[in-house]
């Protein structure tokens, strides 16, 4: 289950899409899980034999949950006991007891990138739900197999908590799947040495500064693992499925189908899963609370603030409309969208993401869009490498990643891996906007209405549409100067709409 | 097309547009951005639908007559009766 947002801990399998025995491609969308965002389209990240389907439609389960494994060419097949693999045999339950199959502990190294595939994001420490897939970059394994079978049971996200904090992993004992050392524990460790020291514990806390880490504990009711990375989140101690079950059709832990009804066969239905209208909304404002408090909490804003004078945007555009045929015309919140992401690549501490008390730069550039939907709430999804896509594409990509906002189509990616926001507030609004930050993201720029003001143009008073670009960014990874010199950048690169 | 098709028209691409609005209560000679939540991305939306459902091509320097019902059934009528001619 992967992590399609910084305050998801847990979705809802709606359907799959593709059965066991297929062959899949990398970016093939396999399955549809339910969130507080809507239902989302998950794609695989790796390129192979759909093996096995571990969670089925209706079955609600914690991030980081495998959900199906795939071989990938080459691969020896193994099978995860208790999972859908096509024609059930006889003694293989096909639903497991468990509201999910039993998580492999940790990819063995000969599985890895089996298990790796769909489930990937199972064995993806929960505070990197934000770190992308770039395209065509991360070898599923990143974080997979163990290099040698003498290893210290760690996860990355443990591993890099316990150099934040300055503790030594093979001191800790492990509490953990398998003794596998939890960031609980290097948390504990850290936190026992500080007594020891007499250092204050709110400094341990600060310099943990973990995305996941109780974000949403107070704001949701689901305890879920809000600590723990996914991998160490012992299903026996999971919370109940928060969702209502489904109405009907798919089969449920306690159930399960015959032999001779494909679990698989419910996913026409599976529609069924989903919430009602109001509960949905009441989850997405639960889920946002959750996110601006985190945010709020833990992010040291600066705010910065420009006008920009829209002149020669404005002017360059409505000749360029006027070429246009109508399904082709560009809207200047494009011309806004690709000017910030430009202006991104001689500020690399604004785009990129601080997860485990430290920031990482992210070098591929997702420009996350706030679009609020027509019901109230909004989702913010990335266009991606935004920098390198041309005017037309850009807004090609603007129009069908709103459209899929409102109507409920998104993909997972789009969803899990912006590395910063924009937010135009639109014609209809204000003309200014002090956005907050969405963890672990490290800035937002905000651009208000654009409104005609006296301006003055070489010693005369004329009139000039405008617009206020607005920076917050996170003080702990930049200063206000360096973005000052950002929005500078980016009104600069307005001054020269032909070139965007 | 007759005014009444127009109009019938251009509220079933509203109402695809804008599915919560109550186009009963639609008042006909007042801005549509007045009455409904419409974005910028929402308007350019619905001018590519009335493009496609009439095949008037509609440039940008016209958008301001589409503000309202009344508007673009007069706007919609009278491009197709000059086409015609």
């Amino acid at each position: 289950m992967p992590k399609l947002g910084a305050d998801m801990t847990v979705g809802t399998v709606v359907a799959w899409t593709r059965q066991p025995g297929e062959f899949v491609r990398r970016g093939d969308i396999v399955a549809q899980v339910d969130t507080d965002k809507g239902v989302i389209d998950i794609e695989v990240f790796a390129t192979g034999v759909l093996e096995q389907i571990l969670v089925l439609p209706g079955q609600t389960v914690p991030v980081g949950t495998p959900l199906a494994t795939i071989r990938e060419t080459g691969a020896p097949e193994e099978r995860v006991p208790g999972a859908w693999a096509g024609p059930p045999p006889a003694e293989a339950g096909v639903a497991p007891q468990a509201p999910q199959a039993p998580p492999p502990p940790l990819p063995p190294p000969a599985s890895a990138f089996g298990a790796g595939a769909v489930a990937r994001a199972g064995h993806q420490p929960a505070a990197s739900m934000a770190q992308p897939e770039p395209p065509g970059g991360m070898p599923v394994s990143a974080q997979g197999p163990p290099a040698a079978p003498a290893r210290l049971r760690i996860s990355p996200s443990a591993r890099e908590l316990a150099r934040a904090l300055g503790v030594d992993p093979a001191a800790v004992q492990g509490t953990g799947r398998g003794g596998a050392i939890t960031r609980e524990d290097i948390q504990r460790a850290a936190a026992q040495r500080a007594g020891a020291l007499g250092r204050p514990r709110a400094e341990e806390a600060a310099a943990a500064g973990q995305p996941s880490a109780g974000a949403p504990a107070t704001q949701q009711p689901a305890p879920g693992p809000s600590q723990a990375g996914p991998a160490q989140v012992a299903p026996p101690q999971l919370p109940p499925p928060q969702v209502a079950p489904p109405q009907a059709g798919p089969p449920q832990a306690g159930a399960p189908p015959t032999a001779a009804e494909s679990p698989l066969a419910a996913a026409p239905m599976a529609r069924g899963v989903q919430l009602p209208a109001e509960e949905r909304a009441a989850r997405m404002r639960q889920s946002i609370a959750a996110a601006m408090s985190r945010s709020k909490r833990e992010i040291p804003h600066y705010y910065l603030g420009t006008t920009i004078d829209l002149h020669r945007a404005v002017t360059w555009l409505a000749a360029e409309n006027e070429r246009r045929t109508v399904t082709q015309r560009l809207l200047y919140g494009a011309l806004l969208i690709k000017a910030t992401a430009l202006a991104l690549r001689d500020f690399p501490e604004l785009n990129g993401f601080y997860m485990d008390g430290r920031y990482k730069p992210n070098e591929a550039i997702h420009v996350g869009v706030a679009v609020s939907l027509r019901l109230g709430g909004l989702i913010a999804p990335a266009l991606h490498h935004t920098d390198r896509l041309d005017l037309s594409t850009l807004m090609e990509r603007l129009r069908g990643l709103v459209q899929r906002v409102r109507g409920g189509s998104l993909r997972g990616s789009e969803l899990a891996d912006p590395t910063i926001t924009v937010t135009s507030l639109g014609e209809q609004g204000v003309e200014l906007v002090l956005p907050v930050i969405y963890p672990p993201q490290v800035a937002i720029v905000g651009f208000g209405k654009v409104v005609e003001r006296a301006w003055a143009v070489e010693g005369q008073v004329v009139v000039r549409p405008t617009i206020t670009a607005t920076l917050a960014a996170d003080h702990r990874v930049s200063d206000g100067h360096r973005g000052a010199l950002f929005l500078a950048a980016i009104d600069r690169l307005l001054q020269q709409p032909e070139s965007l | 097309m007759k005014h009444d098709d127009l109009r019938q028209t251009v509220l079933r691409v509203l109402g695809e547009i804008a599915p919560e609005a109550d186009l009963e209560r639609l008042q006909p000679n007042v801005a549509f951005r007045q009455q409904l939540d419409l974005d910028s991305m929402d308007f350019l939306n619905f001018v590519i639908a009335l493009h496609e459902a009439t095949q008037v091509e509609i440039p940008e320097r016209d958008y301001w007559r589409l503000a309202s019902l009344d508007g673009c059934v007069e706007y919609l009528a009278q491009r197709l009766s000059a086409r015609q001619q």
